[in-house]
């Protein structure tokens, strides 16, 4: 069912400015795979390259190639909304809709689509997405007051649940948890490698012991010079990049040593 | 942080002076009564009118608390003084108009007002014998309804292309330009671009309604579009993302998404669209034309509405004037109570839609 991704040459531009440069790598079906590097290198550029989402923004485009399951995603005759029901992602920033409520932004990705459920087969995906997202027991009781009214936090793990909710083949995390306190992070930490059973999982990670404890390989992108693109410089099992890296950047930002 | 206060300790940094002379809390009522005792003492004494009075009055308070605060707590002071009791004139000044409007309009409408006024229509009434207003208030809101159906649609979409797809086209670019034209147009060119328009399907002398209704929406698309624009700019590219995201295709994003969001506001812009069309005489005058009778039709002959029967009972009265003066006065006042209804209704609208935050 999960799927793997081998990206291939991939050079991202926002309009002229070239973001991230050359990369190339193959995700690994059910694995979780987690990206760190210094800030404004290109991770999120990366992630939200691997669903289309990218090319939302304005002048945003993509040189190169990202295959799925033998499929190439900047095929002309692939549909993006279909590429984005089977890849889902959480943003860096919680963005709940505004206008529903907890139990509905849950469902959102259900809804929206227009897919038709019986009440009781709604009710079981909501307590199941957001137990898995570890917010059932905060907000049981008020399933249908406005999901804005929740914490930073707890919006971040309720666009969790809506992510997990249409059970995407993979699913991308772009930070998912630095607004979240140790609690919460464990939690989705364990839902991550409940996850990993079925799903592909990239998350992208300012800390660095949660890319060790969760990650089976982990990418390390950085910029080439200040003002340069961004790049992959390694790509490896976690256990190696955090015991034994091949360059010594990935080791000097690791060990703290940096810049 | 710490080395500059190293290097200049400023030598008052000892003493922290937060206590000075300040004046009561009551000094803008003092002076004010004081003002308004110098403005009628030096009224009557020079002999000038209530206005006379009003004028200096207003000048020797601005003076006045200015230079007590001045003197009192100092220059920052008595600036934060003069140019709040600047903004205060500048605010009276503007209420003066809209208070004496609606105490014209009220004094004058009221008697006019009785069960007759809003169930009689004009038909075969001579003199002061009863009639009403209600063949133009079925004109007014049939002709309004009318240019609400087509404009609402047509201004939402039109919104929805700009901000949703066009974004960087130039189309986008040029519809907004033609937009800004549009909201300039004078209405009574409104009007004759309706009057063409019928006369080349109906031949000339044209009257009907609905060519009303294609004038006042000729004068409301580009407002709704405005309104309609601006709310769909405010709602947040994470959101759209967000939808995008769970694979939810882009038509449905806007449907489901975008709209619901930013509803309330397009709604609030719809009212006052209409608020501001409602009261349009001169394109109404030409295409819908005036008559005495009620006319649900709007698809036929003349129809009467508010603005134009005003204009007629108050220009053309016939003998005696007195009871249709009277009853251009009961239109407006009519006329502005129902503005002011759809002004009221448009907050209310607001309220109840806009997206709930708390808990
Ligand atoms: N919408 C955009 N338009 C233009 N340039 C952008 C846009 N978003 C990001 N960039 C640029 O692309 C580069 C990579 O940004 P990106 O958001 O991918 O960094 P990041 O690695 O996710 O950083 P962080 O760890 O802070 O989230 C940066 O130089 C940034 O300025
Ligand atoms: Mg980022």
């Amino acid at each position: 069912m999960a799927k793997s991704i081998d990206v291939s040459d991939l050079n991202i531009y926002y309009g002229d400015f070239l973001a991230v440069q050359g990369v190339n790598m193959t995700i690994k079906a059910r694995s979780v795979t987690a990206f760190i590097g210094p800030s404004g290198c290109g991770k999120s550029t990366f992630l939200r390259s691997l669903n289309r989402m990218h090319e939302v923004i304005p002048g945003a485009r993509v040189e190169g190639k990202v295959v799925v399951d033998g499929q190439s995603l900047y095929d002309p005759s692939i549909d993006p909304v279909a590429v984005r029901r089977q890849i889902g992602m959480v943003f860096q920033r919680p963005n709940p809709f505004p206008t529903m409520s907890i139990y509905d932004n849950v469902l959102a990705g259900n809804r929206l689509n227009s897919r038709r459920m019986k009440k009781s087969e709604a009710d079981s995906i909501v307590e199941r997405s957001l137990k898995g997202a570890n917010l059932w027991n905060e907000v049981k009781d008020r399933l249908n007051k406005p999901g804005m009214g929740l914490s930073g936090g707890q919006q971040q793990r309720l666009c969790i649940a809506r992510a997990i909710a249409v059970e995407p083949q993979v699913l991308l995390m772009d930070e998912p948890c630095s607004a979240l306190d140790p609690i919460s992070t464990s939690a989705i930490e364990d839902l991550i490698h409940e996850l990993k059973s079925d799903y592909t999982i990239v998350i992208v990670t300012h800390n660095m012991q949660q890319a060790a404890r969760v990650s089976d390989e982990t990418g390390f992108f950085n910029l080439k010079a200040t003002g340069q693109p961004g790049q992959l410089v390694e790509f490896n099992p976690t256990k190696k990049v955090f015991s034994n890296p091949d360059e010594p950047a990935t080791e000097a930002y690791i060990s703290g040593r940096f810049g | 942080m710490s080395q500059t206060l190293e290097k200049k300790p400023a030598p008052s940094r000892d003493a922290m002076p937060l206590s000075g002379p300040r004046m009561p809390g009551s000094a803008p009522y003092l002076v004010a009564a004081a003002a308004l005792a110098v403005g009628v003492g030096l009224g009557m004494i020079l002999g000038g009118g209530l206005i006379a009075m009003a004028i200096l009055a207003g000048l020797t308070f601005i003076v006045g608390i200015t230079v007590w605060a001045w003197a009192l707590e100092g220059r920052r002071s008595g600036v934060d003084r003069l140019v709040m009791s600047v903004v205060w004139a500048a605010f009276a000044v503007a209420l003066v108009p809209l208070a004496s409007l609606v105490w014209t309009v009220l004094s004058n409408g009221i008697p006019a007002l009785s069960a007759e006024f809003f169930t009689y229509s004009m038909r075969g009434v001579i003199g002061d014998e009863p009639g009403g207003i209600y063949h133009a208030l079925i004109g007014t809101l049939l002709i309004t309804l009318g240019a609400t159906v087509i404009s609402v649609p047509v201004g939402i979409m039109t919104a929805i292309y700009i901000v949703e797809y066009g974004r960087t086209a130039r189309l986008a670019k040029a519809i907004t330009f033609l937009v800004d034209v549009m909201t300039g147009i004078p209405s009574i060119v409104a009007g004759l671009f309706a009057y063409a328009l019928f006369v080349l399907i109906f031949g000339p002398g044209v009257r009907l309604g609905f060519g009303g209704s294609v004038a006042l929406s000729l004068l409301m698309i580009p407002v709704v579009v405005r309104a309609t624009e601006e709310m769909l700019k405010l709602v947040p590219d994470e959101l759209r993302e967000a939808s995008y995201a769970l694979g939810v295709p882009k038509w449905r994003t806007i449907v489901k998404v975008v709209l619901p969001t930013s509803l309330s506001g397009i709604l609030t812009g719809v009212t006052l669209a209409i608020a501001r069309v409602i009261g349009e005489t001169a394109p109404l005058l030409i295409i819908a034309g005036s008559t005495d009778s009620v006319n649900f039709n709007l698809f036929a002959d003349r129809m009467q509405t508010l603005p134009v029967f005003i204009y007629y009972a108050y220009t053309q009265p016939g003998v005696p004037p007195d009871p249709s003066i009277e009853r251009a006065w009961g239109a407006a006042l009519v006329l502005i109570a129902i503005v002011m209804l759809l002004n009221l209704l448009a907050r209310v609208v607001g309220k109840v839609f806009a997206p709930k935050t708390g808990r």
